[in-house]
């Protein structure tokens, strides 16, 4: 068991998501950086849909109470055991009584604990992903207490793969050509692929939007499917970059499509950080 | 059934989305949902998720698509083999709601702009018989079609903070109901005790794309007795199966 001594600035669990509850409107969920998440699984030797902490930011406080092995991948938020600084992407020892804690954030905004065996918190709609009104928490919250396996029941299975963190010094987002690419105009095009773009500070596990505006013309369209990684043009010029939380239908202009790799490198950009969008082909 | 031209277009490297033109009808839902039906009982060579709107089919696949166009001809395919076949039985569900004045907080403000008697408010809206396009924006919210024009109102300016559980609402030219409490700017007009989205139960909506749904008012005294029998698991739904 783990207990929750501070949740710090957003923690949830996380898993692959829930995939088979969309026609009902249900959001698909899971780690906003999937790579960072099912290396974390991959390098402990857990299976891909162990459910893992995604944290933002500011890292919680956790105290173990039995022993286990963990790791952190992801973004470099300065994690330490009790008081020993440890590394990102490799295998720790944890002894019962043992507290993770986190400092000042270094690089990227989103880190992954997972534990062996994975978190053993509640299954609703077939996935652990925390999400409000489906799951009971919404978040970690302080005193919480999650249920890990103990030690014993691991099999020591680790793997020799290696993660290399260097993704979270990219700034480029690939992207392939949205339904509605079609309808916008060669200056908006231009605007697109040829200048930055920053973070703005609405974002969340549900969307990303960004601060330069791209005036358009465009009209709403009948409400459609959306998917995470859609980026949205609104009629006021705002490009909404649609993540793993977002709804599964919406009304505005579907320009562009994340790639799935440049979802993951997204959900490590803060307000303030720039990138650029780079075309894709199929 | 008259057969739509339909476009396919690849929507990041795991989807494929399939639009039929650009209108909202029931005939174009009747053949997105026969379409929906055909792909669900293909044999896709890995899993696939399938969606649909108003007019539109997203297959989402579990993992990268080695080739999309061969892809959107397999797809192509399956439309044309499933042209002759009919769709699932839709139901029609009966919908308790109490428009008093205690749950439908708008229903005054309705009846004065629009310049009808309350009463007039609750025949009109109970008359329809409302088509489920599809559920979005809200784990278990319908898209309904069929609202009467006397009813249409705009959404208000500043939505409110908190919308209750199973209020029943106009936004513009539609009507719908909150499945769970959540911000929102549709007019309230009254509220069913039913619960539309329940993670407990095993199929978390009852209700389904292509089904109908009509409101019926109840008393205060009937909608307290409702969420006490559903409470105690004694309510059924009231519903009908709807033939093509």
């Amino acid at each position: 068991m783990i207990k929750v001594l501070h949740p710090g600035f957003y923690s949830t669990i996380q898993d692959l998501g829930r995939k088979d509850f969309q026609h009902l409107g249900v959001p698909m969920s899971g780690a906003m950086d999937m790579h960072a998440a099912k290396m974390a699984n991959a390098i402990l030797g857990n299976d891909a849909d162990c459910a893992v902490l995604e944290i933002t930011m500011l890292g919680p406080k956790l105290e173990f109470n039995c022993e286990t092995v963990i790791i952190v991948t992801g973004a470099s938020l300065s994690p330490k055991i009790n008081t020993t600084i440890v590394k990102n992407n490799t295998l720790i020892n944890v002894n019962k009584g043992d507290i993770l804690s986190f400092g000042t954030p270094i690089n990227g905004l989103r880190a992954y604990l997972a534990v062996s065996g994975g978190f053993q918190s509640e299954i609703v709609l077939n996935s652990r992903s925390m999400y409000q009104s489906i799951t009971k928490a919404s978040s970690l919250n302080k005193g919480d207490e999650i249920k890990i396996h103990t030690k014993s029941h691991i099999s020591k299975k680790y793997s020799a793969i290696k993660m290399d963190s260097n993704y979270l010094n990219n700034h480029v987002i690939s992207v392939y050509k949205g339904p509605e690419f079609h309808l916008i105009n060669n200056e908006q095009i231009n605007k697109l692929f040829n200048q930055e773009f920053t973070v703005s500070k609405e974002n969340n596990r549900m969307a990303y939007q960004l601060q330069e505006l791209v005036t358009n013309n465009l009209k709403d369209i009948i409400t459609s499917l959306v998917l995470p990684g859609t980026v949205q043009l609104t009629p006021f010029g705002k490009l909404i970059v649609l993540m793993r939380d977002c709804q599964t239908t919406g009304g505005y202009p579907r320009v562009l499509q994340l790639k799935e790799s440049s979802i993951n490198l997204l959900s490590q950009k803060k307000v303030g950080d720039k990138i650029k969008f780079k075309l894709k082909t199929h | 059934m008259k057969k739509f031209k339909l476009q396919y277009k690849p929507f990041g490297e795991r989807s494929i989305l399939i639009e039929w033109p650009q209108i909202i009808s029931e005939n174009v839902l009747r053949s997105v949902l026969l379409y929906k039906q055909e792909l669900e009982n293909f044999n896709f060579k890995q899993k696939v998720y399938i969606k649909s709107a108003y007019n539109s089919i997203l297959v989402s696949y579990n993992s990268t698509i080695n080739n999309i166009y061969d892809e959107i001809l397999t797809l192509k395919s399956i439309y044309s083999d499933g042209f002759d076949s009919k769709n699932n039985d839709s139901i029609l569900w009966k919908i308790p709601v109490c428009y008093d004045l205690e749950f439908g907080l708008d229903l005054d403000e309705i009846s004065l702009k629009n310049n009808l008697e309350i009463s007039k408010i609750i025949e009109l809206h109970t008359n329809e018989n409302y088509l489920v396009y599809f559920i979005g924006f809200l784990p278990g919210f319908l898209y309904l079609g069929g609202l009467n024009k006397q009813l249409h109102f705009p959404r208000k300016n500043a939505p409110r903070l908190q919308v209750k559980k199973g209020a029943v609402a106009i936004g513009g030219s539609q009507t719908g109901i909150y499945p769970n409490e959540s911000p929102g700017g549709w007019n309230i007009i009254g509220n069913t005790p039913l619960d539309f989205f329940n993670v407990g139960n095993q199929n978390p909506c009852f209700a389904k794309a292509g089904d109908k749904i009509q409101f019926v008012s109840v008393s205060r005294s009937i909608y307290f007795e409702i969420l006490n029998q559903l409470e105690n698991n004694t309510y059924h739904i009231e519903s009908e199966v709807i033939y093509d």
